[in-house]
Formats: C-alpha cells, sequence, structure tokens
C-alpha cells in the first residue's frame, strides 16, 4: 500500500515538473526532463532487447523444448536460420567500435534502406496511388444521374481536389498561367484540409491533457471519485 | 444428426504465402428446413487417422480457409453439420466418422499473386519514366525543376545562425530508417551539414533511433570532408536521446530553450510531438524549416514554422538541393507518373459518369 501511495506522488511530482515548462524553463523540469529521458532510453533498450534479441532472433534459432507423454524432449517449432543473416548483419553494426573496420557497418545500413524502400514501394504504390486513383474515379452525378445535389457536390469536391492538389506536387513544370491557377485551387485544397485536421487533433490531443488532469485529481488529490 | 454435406472440395489458397487451405461445400440437405446451425470443420493428416477440430462457419457459409497448415504435408477435411441443439457440446464421433472426406491437399507459397498484376504494371510503367530521365538527365538535358520556397530558404537559415554565432538543430523525426521520410529527412541533413561546414556554424543532430544516428554521423561526417572540414566534425554533434516519442521531445524542448538555436530544421517522419517541438523552437524566435509526409502533422507545422515542405516536396528535396542528374530525372519521371494518373483520372470519370465502363476497376488492389 505504502509503495502505490509513493508511485503516485512520484507520477504527480514528475507530471507536475514537466507541465512547470509551460511556464519557463526551471530547474524542476530539468530535473524530470532527465529523468525521463534517461528512464526512457533504459527501458526501450531492455524492451528492444528482449523483443529482439530474445524473442526473435534467440527463440527463432534455438526454439524452446518441452517434455511430451512419452518422456522425450521436443522442439515446440522448427529452427529459422534465416534470422543469423539478421544476426551477422546486427554484428556488422557493432563493428563501428572498432575503428579500423568500422566501415563494414555500411553494409547493414545499405540492407536496410534498399530492402525496405523496395519493400514499401508496393505497399505505398498501392495505398497511396492505385486505392485512391480508384477512390477518386466515380460516377459524379450518381450510377444512374439519380445522386443527391449533397452528394454530387461532394463528388465534384473529391475529383476538383485530387486533381488539383496532384497539379501542385508537379516539379518539374512552373506553376503559371492556368497551370499555376489549378495548383493554387489544389494548395487552397490542402490548407481547408490542414485547418480541419487541426483542429481535430488538437481535440484528441486535449484527451491527453484531460488523462492527466484526471491523474492529478482522482489518483493523487483524491477530489474526483 | 442433420444430413451431411452435399459434396466437399479442398484446395492450396492460391496467391499466398503459404499456410492456408481452403475448403469449399455445398450445403448440407437439411439446411433450408433450419436444421443445421453451424459447420464444425476437422483436419487430419491422415485419411483413416484421428480428426481434429479445426474452426467453424455459420449455416449459410459454403467456404472456409483453414490459416493453420504446414506447407507440404498433406490433410483431409471433414466437415460436420450441427444442429443448434448441439452448439456448445462435443460433436459425437459418430457424426465425425459419418462425414464426407476430403484430400489429400497440402499448403505451398506462391511466388506471384495474379490479383495483383495492376501494381506490377503500375510500377513498371513508372520505372520506364524514371529510368528514360535518368538516361536523358545523364546525357545532359537540363532538367528544370519549379521552385520550392522551403528549400530555397536552407541557405538563409544556415546563414541567418551563422550571423548570430548561434546552433543549428536538426531534428530527423522519430522514425527509424526503414521509413522514407526518415532517409529522406537524413539525405536533406546532407546539405545542411555542408553548408554548416562551409560556414563553420555549430550543427547538432539530437536523434531519437540507434540506426538513425549511425546514418546521421556517416553523413555529417562525409558532408564535413566534402566542404573541406573534416577536422570541424565532432562525433557528439549527432547524439542519441531516447527512442521514447515524448522523452525525446522533452529531451530538445530542453535543449533548444537553454542553447536557443538560431535555426531549426525539422525533417523526417513525425507524430504527435510536432507541435510540442515546433511549438518550443517558435517561442524561442528560431527561423524553422519543417518537412513531413505525415498529414496529421502538417497542420502544426504550416502554423509553427517559418517555412514547411508539404509531402512529396520533402521527396523531391534531395533532387532539388544536389542537382545530380540522377535524382532530377528520377524526379521528372515521377512527374510522368503523376500526369498519367491526371490522365486516368479524367477518363475513368468521364467513363464512370457516363455508364461506358467501370474504369475504376483497373485500380482496385486486394491486400
Amino acid at each position: 500500500m505504502f509503495w502505490e501511495h509513493f508511485a503516485v506522488w512520484v507520477a504527480a511530482f514528475l507530471t507536475l515538473g514537466i507541465y512547470s515548462f509551460l511556464y519557463k524553463d526551471n530547474p524542476w523540469y530539468k530535473l524530470c526532463e532527465s529523468i525521463f529521458v534517461g528512464i526512457s532510453a533504459g527501458y526501450w533498450f531492455v524492451t528492444l532487447f528482449w523483443d529482439n534479441i530474445y524473442g526473435k532472433f534467440w527463440v527463432g534459432v534455438f526454439p524452446p523444448t518441452h517434455v511430451n507423454e512419452l518422456g522425450e524432449s521436443v522442439r515446440t517449432a522448427q529452427p529459422d536460420y534465416w534470422l543469423l543473416v539478421g544476426a551477422v548483419l546486427g554484428l556488422l553494426m557493432l563493428l563501428r567500435l572498432v575503428p579500423k573496420i568500422g566501415w563494414l557497418s555500411r553494409w547493414s545500413l545499405a540492407f536496410i534502406v534498399g530492402a525496405t524502400a523496395g519493400f514499401y514501394l508496393i505497399n505505398y504504390f498501392s495505398s497511396n496511388v492505385m486505392r485512391q486513383v480508384q477512390d477518386t474515379i466515380m460516377p459524379l452525378f450518381g450510377s444512374g444521374f439519380d445522386a443527391s445535389a449533397y452528394v454530387i457536390i461532394g463528388n465534384i469536391v473529391v475529383a476538383v481536389g485530387t486533381f488539383t492538389g496532384l497539379i501542385y506536387f508537379f516539379f518539374s513544370k512552373e506553376h503559371r498561367g492556368a497551370f499555376g491557377f489549378s495548383a493554387k485551387v489544389g494548395i487552397f485544397f490542402l490548407m481547408v484540409t490542414f485547418g480541419a485536421s487541426f483542429g481535430y487533433t488538437v481535440m484528441s490531443r486535449m484527451s491527453l491533457l484531460i488523462g492527466r488532469i484526471d491523474f492529478l485529481l482522482s489518483d493523487w488529490l483524491g477530489l474526483i471519485r | 444428426m442433420p444430413s451431411v454435406v452435399a459434396s466437399i472440395t479442398v484446395e492450396d489458397t492460391p496467391n499466398d504465402g503459404g499456410g492456408a487451405v481452403t475448403v469449399r461445400w455445398e450445403v448440407s440437405a437439411d439446411e433450408l428446413s433450419g436444421g443445421v446451425n453451424r459447420y464444425v470443420l476437422y483436419r487430419s493428416t491422415s485419411q483413416d487417422g484421428a480428426f481434429e477440430e479445426v474452426g467453424d462457419a455459420t449455416s449459410n457459409a459454403t467456404t472456409f480457409i483453414d490459416g493453420s497448415t504446414e506447407d507440404g504435408v498433406s490433410y483431409y477435411y471433414k466437415i460436420v453439420p450441427l444442429p443448434k441443439s448441439m452448439i456448445g457440446q462435443p460433436t459425437p464421433p459418430a457424426w465425425v466418422d459419418a462425414a464426407r472426406t476430403a484430400g489429400p491437399v497440402s499448403s505451398s507459397a506462391q511466388w506471384f499473386d495474379w490479383r495483383r498484376i495492376n501494381v506490377l504494371v503500375g510500377v513498371l510503367i513508372l520505372c520506364v519514366f524514371i529510368i528514360y530521365y535518368i538516361n536523358q538527365a545523364k546525357a545532359g538535358k537540363k532538367l528544370f525543376i519549379r521552385k520550392i520556397a522551403g528549400l530555397e530558404a536552407v541557405d538563409e537559415a544556415v546563414g541567418r545562425a551563422t550571423e548570430m554565432g548561434k546552433k543549428i538543430y536538426y531534428i530527423p523525426g522519430t522514425q527509424d530508417m526503414d521509413n522514407v521520410q526518415t532517409i529522406a529527412g537524413v539525405t536533406i541533413l546532407g546539405r545542411v551539414a555542408e553548408l554548416a561546414a562551409q560556414y563553420e556554424t555549430y550543427l547538432q543532430v539530437p536523434v531519437s533511433r540507434s540506426l538513425v544516428l549511425v546514418t546521421a554521423r556517416e553523413i555529417v561526417k562525409e558532408a564535413y570532408s566534402k566542404a573541406g572540414r573534416p577536422d570541424a566534425f565532432q562525433e557528439d554533434q549527432v547524439h542519441y536521446l531516447t527512442d521514447d516519442q515524448f522523452g525525446y521531445a522533452a529531451g530538445i524542448d530542453g535543449m533548444v530553450v537553454r542553447e536557443k538555436p538560431a535555426t531549426i530544421f525539422f525533417m523526417g517522419a513525425f507524430y504527435a510531438e510536432s507541435l510540442i517541438l515546433a511549438e518550443t523552437g517558435n517561442s524561442i524566435g528560431a527561423i524553422q524549416i519543417a518537412g513531413t509526409g505525415m498529414p496529421s502533422q502538417l497542420p502544426f507545422f504550416v502554423a509553427a514554422c517559418d517555412y514547411t515542405l508539404i509531402g512529396e516536396e520533402l521527396f523531391a528535396a534531395s533532387a532539388y538541393l544536389s542537382r545530380e542528374p540522377k535524382l532530377l530525372g528520377s524526379l521528372k519521371g515521377q512527374d510522368m507518373g503523376k500526369a498519367l494518373i491526371l490522365i486516368a483520372i479524367i477518363v475513368g470519370l468521364l467513363l464512370e459518369t457516363f455508364g461506358i465502363w467501370n474504369f475504376s476497376r483497373l485500380f482496385s488492389v486486394i491486400q
């Protein structure tokens, strides 16, 4: 019980310390900042070690065994030796600590950047190109010219917004004349979208603030039951 | 006991990465009279062996994908229709024995997903454009790029820090090197570092990922060498803070208000920390240039920074700043891809609006 109360007081102390930055930089904030950065760095080190080096690599290459009803020790899964490739790349990264052969770490970096760029190309092309084009192409007035004015206006806004937005992102042509006008319409659509997104995201961020205030008023001070 | 299913067929699930078998059946004769509530599927590795339950389907279903198979192993399947009264009770073994058996079937991975052939065609068209324009650029053809205000301001921002004798901060986002925005961010870092080295202005790069730390250090070191100032490079210029999103933001906020850099760059992938960082930089009067492809964070950068690279402008930056033929050709090739998309949208809208052809299905993608 004592430790639970202690933990709540520490959390409240740190929460208020971080919020004190809203007034100005001060020693309390500096202390909380250092604790936050240090503990989170340590936490992520431990998490990544157990998730990746142990959970994925070690368990993958040396699967745990169990004893069956015949008393035999059997593996729970087949070893995945492909993981050794990742382990070798990881070891190459650590060679940075040896200045003479530190350049070998570039191989790992090259592999990561190249492989992920290729891997994500298909995903991005599918979601950011194909799917968006598919959603933009639609019967503007409904499939039997029977759409309501509200739907028609919505369809036209989507089509014009996508078309002009895409024109804004043309880099090899000067934005002049009709092309420039279309690009301006495009950036207008983008800014309206940003404005709406701004309001929406600010509201969602308010929930984070409410969460901390709820903690202070209920868990710490007990004013809200 | 309801009558058994009229037929049952099994096949390796097509266009997948293996580990799945598709079972199809014709419904039981008792289905119409409401005598079937669920179909329970059983699986065995031998025709006469012990069948184990692998899943169930609702009464009107005729397909089930067993996603728990081991590739290369032969399986047999049975389907037992169950009335409502038997739900939640063990199925009598005699019912399982009486059910039709299908098999053997084994699952395997396919090299190609034929349902996504349109994606391949699209990528190939884009690649053809890019290769063509890269060759054009290499052959000496001048390729035009329009002005991008945020990138024009890079020199001015570095110069301002030099005049004021203050630091430049470069924040490459909170994501790892497997994110294209981070890759774009560290590419621009090279140009900024080169300018900083030329102007002898201190550049500080706090990062939140170990791989970004390694990459950014390499890039900054190389940029200093390129600028003829390898001696000015210090490893601590690029330093790690924490992987934690808000820990990283708290750390940078503290450093920014204490050191008051003249210029701050935010280039990469950002999440909720974007406004915290940009607002802190804004409060100390730093000139701020941001660039990200995260649509939900762009509004905050637009509001709090002097210049913002919106989405693809971030990816165009490396070509814009370096003017390398390879990158310029690639940018021009992408523009041609966009032109093709614009044409497709116009043609598609016309065809669909006048009910001539369902053009949008060409862009349908199965994930």
